[in-house]
């Protein structure tokens, strides 16, 4: 048995990239590394990186799909830098990922898929495999995937095409062959998602066991890899992406109020899943409606804060620019609901199915007027349950419309989310005044200064309500000039009054430093792990992460005078950088980032670096 | 959800009075929207609903003024979109009375969309179109109905636009109640109001107002009194189409033409007979093609249908939900693969 000759050796973390044509199937493919390495115990954390196109012409660079999935020993915060190992299904794919495969690493190729047809549509003037360079700078493993999975399903009564189709599960047996993942979870998933089709089933399962069998076989492969389990915290756990946690995080902040929720939406990328999920949670009391556009979603959102359900708009930058004169109404009646941008590259169209930090001025300032409204940015995909809990609490405390931005990183990454416990959850108190006498709509909270939430239905309460400036507190519309002066005030300095509700911001690392980098949103996991490598080198530096950009934590400026330097990282031109320049003439340097990739540890590692050395 | 909703014992009962609210009214003196809010404030004490349960939303323009003036629930929002405010409420909260006060800029130009997708739902509200030829409040420039060739202050060598057909436009959208009246025909206003009102799904007035300041009688045909009768086609459902000082004209079908006869000359038994519940909207867009100079103006239901309505559909499907899976928000964490760390 050549099995029993091979070699077992131990790792600390694996970060793997499978890349294919988007019809290939990497996406599923990484999620069931994704969630057999998590049952198994490491770690992970993922990052889909794919097309706009639904189904660019097979073969092209334009319609590489790629999936990148860091698994580990130790607690990670990143995706991973640059893969350990590539998973190539085609010329394409190889073209456009083998750039960011690491020295010596390993290079799992589709060599059936090397067609000169291929090899053309990929750009290709001689097929790369025969180049011996390739071999010596990377561990290549060249495999007749497509031949071996139709090999294996010989004595199956399916199309060619069908049992083609099968060689992503081929592809997945080796790779849990090679880092040692038990097989189990995937073929339940198998037999539960193709439980109408048992032909396709029974394909899916000998693809997966003939490539674990030909990992175990093969003279190729000497050395199997293990990567041994995390120490999580203790609890029940599962994989998490950032959209299907914000849903959830809406839908709980509802329960926690005894509210329905109402979450009105205009499918757009990469924001459109939170409204699919939504959907489906209609015995929750959850209520979603299909707008037919941008702004009816905003309008409705309105209309449903005002009748008093849990309100929500979900959708993504260029939407946020079409709900803008919404959100003015929403911030001028004072009235709490959710507002979550799910941030992709632009201006315009720009890279929808790509990630950015570049809306946080938009949220900040994106309307006429002087229009303020609590803003909190998602840091991980799991974190986009709690940050839309909080933005719940906050806007029922403060009656106002709150921003969530999360991040197409976010939205589509995942990690291990430990299911949090109902019980340790506080409610959130909601308050609908009913009594008429000596009522004004637009009387003040002392501490808040929030103002009644008042709901259509409460007899002898009648009243209108609008988008003309008002006269405080009666509500009643006033352009004199002291009403509009007193009640921009009032509007700013309600939201300026969140601070006193929000925790301070807290530090990793020293308390006073030669560098503190400072982040917001999803850039927070590859700069915590840069600053926790460069302190183990004995660096001076500290992090601080912001999940509350409006306002800002009532700490920070006094905190950011501790720190010699301030380097803010971000996936745009330096917005928060300027927000902090501007709120407490401190220098920050800013670190821009615009490529519609996250942020990687080495990145950031090699500017603390230049820094302080 | 209902906190604060008062179901009442039986039908209440309201008067005028309770329905008026306290603020100035600030339109212009001869405005038809004064006529229109008289009527509203007398129309909604008869409907036997709680004014609190009752909410009024509008957009931008001068009709939408008008929830400042009603001693009910209301929302002056912003230009062309309170359609989706309504839905949105509708979804949150479908036991309340949901009414859209709206113009002819306001629900046809920026709000066309909205207008259209609210009455193709057939959410469950009533949508009161004033229709001025003309934007107002920004001083008389041309609308999405003024007429060819209007020479207005943005048009002043006339303007090269078609204008659209509210009813028209209903029909396109599938609406299932369709109405038009006059803002001076007080007692023909009140009784389509009680029409709509009492529809299920959502129902478009058209209601034809006179600006006095920019468009003074653009309805000039068929308000004026002497000859209004031989202008208005009065639309009542299973009736032959009479019209005239004495009903002596009618609307008779020649192939797929409507046209203008003597009774007398043809019988009544060979003049269309009205439909408004018809299946299909073929007669209700015949008629909307109807008006001057060839016809008269029809006023009345076009259409009444019934159809589901989308706020029911939604605590349906919510409800339906409910009953076949209890709200297990730990279930819902759980949902797919999960695996405990000790």
């Amino acid at each position: 048995m050549s099995a029993s000759v091979k070699t077992r050796e131990e790792l600390e973390q694996v970060t793997i990239l499978f890349s294919g044509d988007s019809g290939d199937g990497m996406q599923l493919t990484g999620s069931q590394l994704t969630t057999t390495s998590a049952v198994l115990g490491n770690d992970v954390s993922t990052l889909p990186d794919y097309p706009s196109e639904i189904r660019a012409p097979a073969g092209s660079v334009a319609g590489v799909s790629g999936f990148q999935l860091h698994f580990s020993h130790q607690e990670i915060h990143t995706p991973g830098d640059n893969p350990d190992v590539l998973v190539a299904m085609n010329p394409a794919a190889l073209k456009t990922n083998l750039p960011r495969l690491l020295p010596n690493g390993v290079l799992i190729i589709d060599q059936d898929a090397f067609s000169a047809r291929n090899l053309a549509k990929a750009g290709y003037e001689e097929n790369p495999l025969d180049d011996p360079e390739l071999g010596s700078r990377y561990q290549l493993h060249p495999v007749p995937a497509t031949t071996l999975t139709l090999n294996a399903l010989e004595s199956l009564d399916l199309k060619r095409t069908v049992k083609a189709r099968c060689k992503n599960f081929f592809t997945l047996g080796l790779v849990y062959w090679l880092y040692e993942r038990p097989l189990e979870q995937s073929l339940e998933w198998i037999e539960k998602k193709f439980s109408r089709m048992p032909l396709v089933a029974e394909a899916n399962r000998l693809a997966l066991q003939a490539g674990y069998h030909y990992g175990e076989t093969t003279e190729a492969f000497a050395v199997q890899w293990t990567v041994p389990r995390a120490r999580n915290e203790a609890g029940c756990y599962r994989i998490i992406n950032g959209n299907e946690a914000a849903a959830l995080g809406f839908v709980t902040a509802a329960q926690l109020a005894d509210k329905p929720l109402v979450y009105s939406s205009y499918p757009i990328t990469p924001a459109t899943d939170v409204l699919n999920h939504l959907s489906r949670w209609k015995h929750m009391d959850v209520r979603t409606i299909q707008t037919e556009d941008e702004i009816a979603a905003m309008g409705s959102a309105i209309g449903a804060a005002y009748g008093g359900a849990f309100s929500v708009t979900g959708t993504s930058g260029p939407g946020v620019c079409l709900k803008s004169e919404a959100i003015g109404l929403a911030i001028m009646l004072e009235l709490p609901l959710v507002i979550l941008n799910v941030q992709r590259g632009g201006p315009s169209t720009g890279l929808p199915t790509k990630t950015e930090q570049a809306d946080l001025l938009q949220a900040m300032f994106g309307r006429h007027g002087e229009s303020p409204l609590p803003i909190l940015a998602a840091a991980s995909p799991g974190d986009c349950f709690d940050t839309a809990i909080e933005a719940f609490r906050i806007a029922v405390r403060h009656n106002t419309p709150v921003f969530v931005l999360s991040e197409g990183y976010l939205a589509n990454g995942s990690e291990p989310w430990r299911i949090p416990s109902l019980q340790s959850m506080e409610p959130i108190v909601v308050r609908h005044p009913v009594d008429p006498d000596g009522f004004q709509p637009y009387a003040r909270d002392p501490a808040t200064l929030a103002r009644p939430w008042v709901l259509p239905g409460t007899p002898g309460m009648e009243h209108c309500i609008g988008g003309l400036e008002k006269h405080p507190p009666t509500g009643a519309v006033s352009y004199a000039p002291e009403d509009h002066e007193a009640m921009c005030q009032l509007r700013a300095d309600k939201v300026a009054r969140v601070a006193d509700f929000i925790p301070e911001l807290e530090v990793t690392g020293p308390h006073e430093a030669n560098l503190l980098v400072l982040t917001w949103g999803g850039t927070c996991g590859a700069a915590l792990t840069a600053v926790q490598r460069a302190s183990e080198q004995g660096r001076s530096v500290a992090h601080a992460h912001l999940r509350y950009l409006n306002p800002f934590p009532r700490n920070l400026e006094a905190l950011l005078g501790r720190y010699e330097k301030v380097l803010i990282p971000e996936l745009n031109a330096g917005q928060l950088a300027l927000l902090i320049r501007s709120s407490y003439l401190v220098d920050t340097l800013s670190f821009p980032k615009l490529r519609g990739q996250p942020f990687t540890v080495r990145e950031i590692g090699a500017r603390i670096e230049a820094l302080l050395s | 959800m209902n906190a604060g909703m008062n179901p009442g014992p039986g039908p209440v009962k309201l008067t005028r009075k309770d329905f008026t609210a306290r603020q100035d009214v600030r339109w212009c003196p001869g405005c038809g929207n004064n006529a229109i809010l008289a009527q509203m404030q007398k129309t909604l004490p008869e409907l036997g609903i709680p004014r609190e349960n009752i909410v009024i939303i509008s957009g931008i323009g001068c009709s939408s003024r008008f929830p400042y003036y009603m001693n009910t629930y209301g929302i002056h929002s912003i230009h062309g979109r309170a359609p989706t405010l309504a839905m949105g409420l509708k979804a949150a909260r479908p036991e309340l009375q949901v009414w859209v006060v709206t113009g002819d800029g306001d629900g046809l130009a920026i709000g066309g969309n909205h207008l259209t997708h609210a009455l193709r739902r057939n959410v469950d509200i009533n949508i009161l179109l004033f229709n001025n030829r003309i934007y107002g409040l920004t001083k008389g420039q041309y609308s999405p109905t003024s007429g060819f060739g209007a020479r207005t202050s943005s048009s002043p060598d006339g303007s090269i636009e078609n204008p659209v057909n509210p009813v028209g436009i209903a029909i396109g959208s599938e609406a299932s109640f369709i109405a038009r009246t006059v803002d001076i025909f007080q007692k023909h206003m009140s009784g389509v109001l009680r029409r709509s009102a009492d529809h299920r799904g959502a129902a478009l007035v058209e209601i034809a107002q006179n600006c006095i300041i920019f468009n003074d009688a653009t309805w000039g045909d068929i308000t004026d009194p002497d000859n209004r009768l031989d202008h208005v086609l009065y639309l009542e459902h299973g009736k032959p189409m009479r019209f005239g000082k004495q009903g002596e004209k009618g609307i008779r079908l020649n192939g797929l033409k409507p046209e203008v006869v003597r009774v007398a000359d043809v019988g009544e038994e060979h003049l269309l007979v009205h439909d408004e519940r018809a299946s299909e909207p073929t007669l209700a867009y015949l008629l909307s093609r109807m008006g001057p100079p060839d016809f008269p103006t029809p006023l009345g239901v076009f259409r009444a249908v019934d159809k589901p309505v989308y706020s029911q559909l939604l605590s349906a499907q919510v409800r339906g939900a409910q009953a076949e899976k209890a709200a297990d928000l730990d279930a819902l964490f759980r949902q797919g693969e999960t695996w405990n760390v000790t």
